[in-house]
């Protein structure tokens, strides 16, 4: 089953894909069917921890000249980072280097506390797309990847559809790709995952107990390139759809295009 | 005093680096790499909702081993807690969209090495105990003058002062808005003096404000 979370007419609704195996209309749990674009798409489940994985391609690690590592490199995201399907992520006017990331994201949907990894993968609930953006300009070596440059607002896309973990025959082969303004940039498959679906959980629940609507992000092949306003981002995996988003400009959300004082102290 | 929101939202987040003595720890080695240059804006990192705890709860110590030691850091730290949506604020106004203050016990395992630490030497199970209470923001004359004393089965053994922080809690809220809205409920410790203090299974820590009350934690011996 394909869920999503949108917002219709005055409320939020549960909504599933309506006709023809398409997904250009969706139909509200009350019965109505509507575009696409009719509605308002929210992240498509309650989001609890946000866990992202830095590095965990082969080639994408790479492409950042990074060498091979011990244990996962992990990070934590907070709530006001979250977007849905077809929103705006802001770009600042002072960057030179802020890029997409197509991931595959793993949805708990059941507790988890030392979990053996063979057992893992009962505690998945299903899978959806994530576009988690980087600034890189502000990357600071101090608890890398800082928040400036990984936990900015708006800066991570979850959608368009909660896909059951049961429907997903295999997401341990699982194609990505990203389009920028209709063309292929960014190509993948989750086979090629270093650290795969079942060590992760096996790994996380051996210190921190993960419960239902975590969602861990499990990084992002080779293929990053730079967006500027105006883009349109499209992030695809197999089985789940097409998730799209929007770089815009600063004055969309009323900045000045300069940046603060933030950067200068010490 | 009940105070908006009247309930933490469960988004902790934390500030690296923040306090004069924690700065002070890496002098000589700041521009040296891996770090390469101190930091510019703001640090910060999570406490994900499994760490929070509150006063009174069992904070477990892992089994030294695998990367874990016996003794873990308590880090005594103010804990802003928002009372209203806070996005790219200006320092005058700052304070008008904080609810209040509580302790945060920011538990971790000791890492030297800052560059890129495992979350697991911060993210543990009941690594957040925070509280006593909100206090409301006018119940505290000075949020930038408040000392906090951590105690360790009754000794004191750090006294860190908010005077000392390198941004204060308006200023790193401006800084921190600017690129991350804050929501009411969540709450941002602003930083924390260095050396932490050391805590082994089988001790209390007891960490107290003049305005914010006691903080009180056992740390016991985990599975």
């Amino acid at each position: 089953m394909m869920r999503a979370r949108v917002a219709y007419g005055g409320a939020l609704h549960e909504a599933t894909p309506a006709g023809g195996g398409g997904e250009a209309n969706l139909r509200l749990a009350d019965g109505r069917v509507l575009a696409e674009d009719q509605v308002i798409w929210l992240p498509p489940f309650e989001v609890g921890t946000v866990i992202a994985l830095g590095l965990n391609y082969a080639d994408h690690a790479r492409e950042l000249a990074f060498n091979s590592q011990e244990e996962p490199l992990v990070f934590l995201k907070g709530p006001g980072t979250l977007l849905g399907h077809r929103g705006a992520t802001r770009r600042p006017a002072e960057v030179r280097f802020m890029h997409y990331e197509c991931e595959l994201a793993v949805i708990i949907g059941r507790r988890a506390q030392r979990v053996a990894r063979a057992q893992a993968m009962q505690h998945v609930a299903g899978y959806c797309i994530a576009n988690d953006y980087a600034v890189r300009d502000y990357l600071e070596n101090w608890y890398r990847p800082n928040m400036r440059a990984k936990n900015r607002d708006g800066a991570t896309v979850l959608g368009p559809w909660l896909v059951d973990a049961g429907d997903l025959k295999d997401p341990a082969n699982l194609e990505l790709r990203t389009f920028v303004n209709g063309q292929l940039t960014q190509r993948g498959n989750t086979r090629d995952l270093i650290f795969d679906i079942p060590y992760l959980i096996e790994y996380l629940s051996s210190f921190m107990t993960l419960t239902a609507g975590d969602v861990i992000l499990t990084g992002t092949p080779q293929g990053v390139s730079n967006v500027m306003p105006g883009d349109e981002i499209a992030c695809e995996i197999d089985g789940l759809g097409r998730l799209v988003n929007t770089i815009v400009g600063d004055a969309a959300f009323g900045r000045r295009g300069d940046a603060k004082s933030c950067a200068s102290n010490i | 005093m009940d105070v908006e929101p009247f309930r933490l939202s469960g988004t902790v987040y934390g500030t690296l680096l923040n306090h004069r003595t924690a700065l002070a720890a890496f002098e000589g080695k700041m521009t040296l790499p891996p770090y390469n240059a101190p930091p510019r804006a703001p640090v910060l990192y999570l406490k994900p909702r499994n760490t929070l705890a509150a006063g009174g709860d069992t904070v477990e110590v892992p089994a030294a081993g695998a990367g874990a030691t016996a003794e873990l850091e308590a880090a005594a730290c103010l804990g802003i807690v928002i009372g209203r949506t806070a996005c790219n604020l200006s320092e005058a106004v700052a304070l008008d969209h904080v609810a209040g203050f509580l302790i945060v016990n920011d538990v971790s395992i000791p890492h030297p090495d800052y560059y890129r630490p495992s979350v697991r030497y911060k993210a543990r199970d009941g690594f957040c105990p925070l509280g006593p209470r909100v206090t409301a923001r006018a119940l505290v004359a000075n949020p930038d003058a408040l000392a906090i004393r951590t105690h360790v089965d009754g000794v004191l053994v750090q006294t860190m002062s908010t005077a000392d922080l390198i941004r204060s809690v308006a200023r790193l809220l401006a800084d921190v808005t600017e690129f991350m809205t804050l929501a009411p409920g969540d709450v941002l410790a602003a930083g924390a003096a260095a050396p932490a203090p050391r805590v082994r299974a089988g001790q209390t820590v007891a960490m107290e404000a003049d305005a914010l009350g006691v903080l009180t934690n056992r740390f016991a011996g985990g599975a």
